[in-house]
């Protein structure tokens, strides 16, 4: 049903997203919006993941599961944008490399 | 297996998830000055989730399809982790008042982060595990920026939020490398499975996830900045009920769905328990805020739970549960005392602060010292008997290095926690304290018993149950 593609297609995709995201966090100076866009990337490629196993399994449940990360991922982009207002709100900027009042 | 059933079998979380959309419903109506009375109402809510956690130890109950699985493990660990909730709910009550922390949400949240706590533990599946672990980090980001004029709260929910949120990332991708190589997400099916390159892939990977949210070296960066800048009454929170949760959670992961590949995992957990252990006491050394070093001191014992979680299902099950249980029973008193006692208004901040508190007030300085002692395992307080508990289980799984390096993590960690008590005794007393209410005296009092052995017999009573408990 998937034709030449195979499974780990898929799977190059979804790894690729991923390190995308992850090093996205990293590498990111200026802005934390930037970083929950990182986030998306990453809980993205998971649901890549979930749906070809799915598929290649020929078994629901992953299916179900990325229902339920795409939820999850919803209500994680509305906390962390209020946080982000909460801090912008004390701080007057939002660069990362500035997050820096509690250290020791 | 009807839906009434289902119900029955996961009755302390489906109270908690009624009571807490109830709450926000009479909260939005009631407006504010409910507040006082949403707390009280939610610590009874968190008790009776307690009890009835405690009542299900006989046996194990399964409920929706075996996405929930109530074992006498898990059912012990949430009624610990509910207790404690409860009291540091009630307890925040008089450190909250006219600090604009004195919501009707801080409640509420409360009691979503336990249920999410509930539903860790008695995760069957990893769809259940992520549901569970979301609810409790998505309910604690927002607690941890609770006090949203102050900028350091602020920060620390920024920061929680950005390095959790990676972590769930991270435990995610693992969990969809499990699905994949396993053929499916519940524990008994993981557990069936044969081990790949893939498999043990994702292993690590959600290894990774479940130990930033213990706050196990080397993903235990945002302890002590997240413990520094949230609100204390949010942190005697966070040092106790979701830290048991995630422990006991990673124990239970490991043992039921990845028993069978115990080779594959002991090596990484006896790594982080190692590096936990000795990073928690170097740390603290040079620490002079109270929270921070209460931070490290946690990330070390998280250290020492893992030791017998490295340990493998049956050595090291009962003594996870007695040492996490002993360990957040006194952090919850040392937090007690905290949020207590305050000098002209203001909360206790610096070790410094502790200065004379001997002399100014012997009682709960009494209590603080052996609560102190109980954290750190000195005997003759209980801690010391939960980490022989916990050497016990490693010598008999061969990990000797490891005792080793508990042992060095004991010492150097002692530094620390004497200068806390050096503090209190020997130093000179700083200005006179305010008078403290009694519900800090009457906690610190009732953490510092049990943390003594003059309730040996009761410490003897949670030994066996702890043995049973992990039977199952």
């Amino acid at each position: 049903m998937a034709g030449a593609l195979g499974v780990e297609h898929y799977l190059a995709v979804s790894a690729a997203l991923f390190t995308i995201g992850v090093v996205g966090i990293f590498v990111n100076r200026k802005n934390i919006i930037v970083i929950l866009m990182a986030i998306e990337l990453i809980l993205l490629s998971v649901n890549i993941n979930l749906v070809a196993f799915s598929v290649f399994n020929g078994d629901l449940a992953g299916q179900v599961f990325a229902l339920m990360v795409l939820t999850v991922a919803a209500a994680e982009a509305a906390v962390g944008l209020a946080i982000l207002v909460v801090y912008f709100r004390n701080r007057g900027e939002i660069a990362v490399e500035n997050v820096s009042v509690l250290r020791g | 297996m009807d839906l009434l059933t289902d119900f029955h079998s996961a009755a302390p979380e489906v109270l908690l998830a009624l009571f807490g959309v109830g709450g926000v419903l009479f909260g939005a109506i009631a407006g504010d000055r409910s507040s006082r009375l949403v707390r009280l109402a939610s610590a009874l809510a968190l008790v009776a989730a307690s009890v009835l956690s405690f009542g299900r130890m006989g046996g194990s109950e399964e409920a929706f399809n075996g996405l929930y699985l109530s074992t006498p493990f898990a059912s012990l660990a949430k009624s610990v982790a509910y207790a404690m909730a409860a009291v540091s709910l009630a307890m925040s009550g008089a450190s909250v008042r006219g600090t604009g922390l004195e919501r009707y949400e801080f409640s509420l949240l409360t009691i979503f982060a336990s249920l999410g706590a509930g539903i860790m533990l008695s995760a069957n599946d990893l769809m259940a595990l992520y549901m569970g672990i979301e609810t409790l980090s998505l309910s604690s980001y927002v607690l941890a920026a609770f006090a949203r004029d102050n900028l350091r709260s602020a920060e620390a929910g920024l920061k929680y939020f950005v390095l959790g949120a990676l972590a769930s990332g991270l435990l995610l991708y693992g969990a969809s490398l499990i699905y994949g190589f396993a053929g499916g997400t519940r524990f008994d099916v993981i557990a069936q499975a044969d081990p790949s390159v893939g498999l043990i892939f994702g292993l690590v990977l959600l290894l990774t996830g479940l130990a930033f949210k213990a706050s196990a070296a080397p993903f235990h960066i945002w302890t002590p900045d997240v413990y520094e800048g949230a609100p204390t009454p949010v942190v005697s929170f966070f040092a106790t009920a979701p830290k048991i949760a995630a422990v006991a959670l990673m124990a239970g992961v490991l043992f039921r769905a990845f028993g069978p590949h115990q080779a594959s995992w002991q090596g990484v957990v006896a790594i982080l328990s190692a590096m936990s252990m000795l990073i928690g006491a170097f740390g603290a050394l040079r620490q002079t805020s109270l929270k921070r070093i209460l931070a490290y001191s946690s990330i070390s014992n998280v250290g020492f739970a893992l030791i017998a979680v490295a340990a493998g299902p049956e050595a090291g099950a009962p003594a996870v549960l007695v040492y996490m249980s002993l360990y957040v029973i006194a952090t919850l008193g040392l937090f007690a005392g905290l949020l207590g006692l305050r000098r002209k208004g203001q909360g206790l901040d610096l070790v410094t602060d502790l200065n004379g508190l001997l002399k100014h007030k012997p009682g709960i300085a009494l209590g603080l010292m052996t609560l102190i002692f109980s954290v750190a395992g000195i005997p003759p307080a209980v801690g010391f008997w939960g980490k022989v508990q916990v050497f016990e289980a490693a010598l008999r799984s061969d990990l000797l290095w490891l005792v080793l390096v508990g042992a060095l993590a004991s010492v150097v960690s002692l530094g620390y926690y004497l200068r806390l008590v050096w503090a209190m005794m020997m130093k000179p007393a700083g200005e006179p304290l305010d008078n403290s209410d009694f519900g800090t005296g009457l906690v610190v009092t009732a953490t510092a018993l049990l943390s003594f052995p003059a309730l040996t017999i009761l410490i003897g009573r949670v030994l066996e149950l702890a043995a049973q408990a992990s039977v199952g």
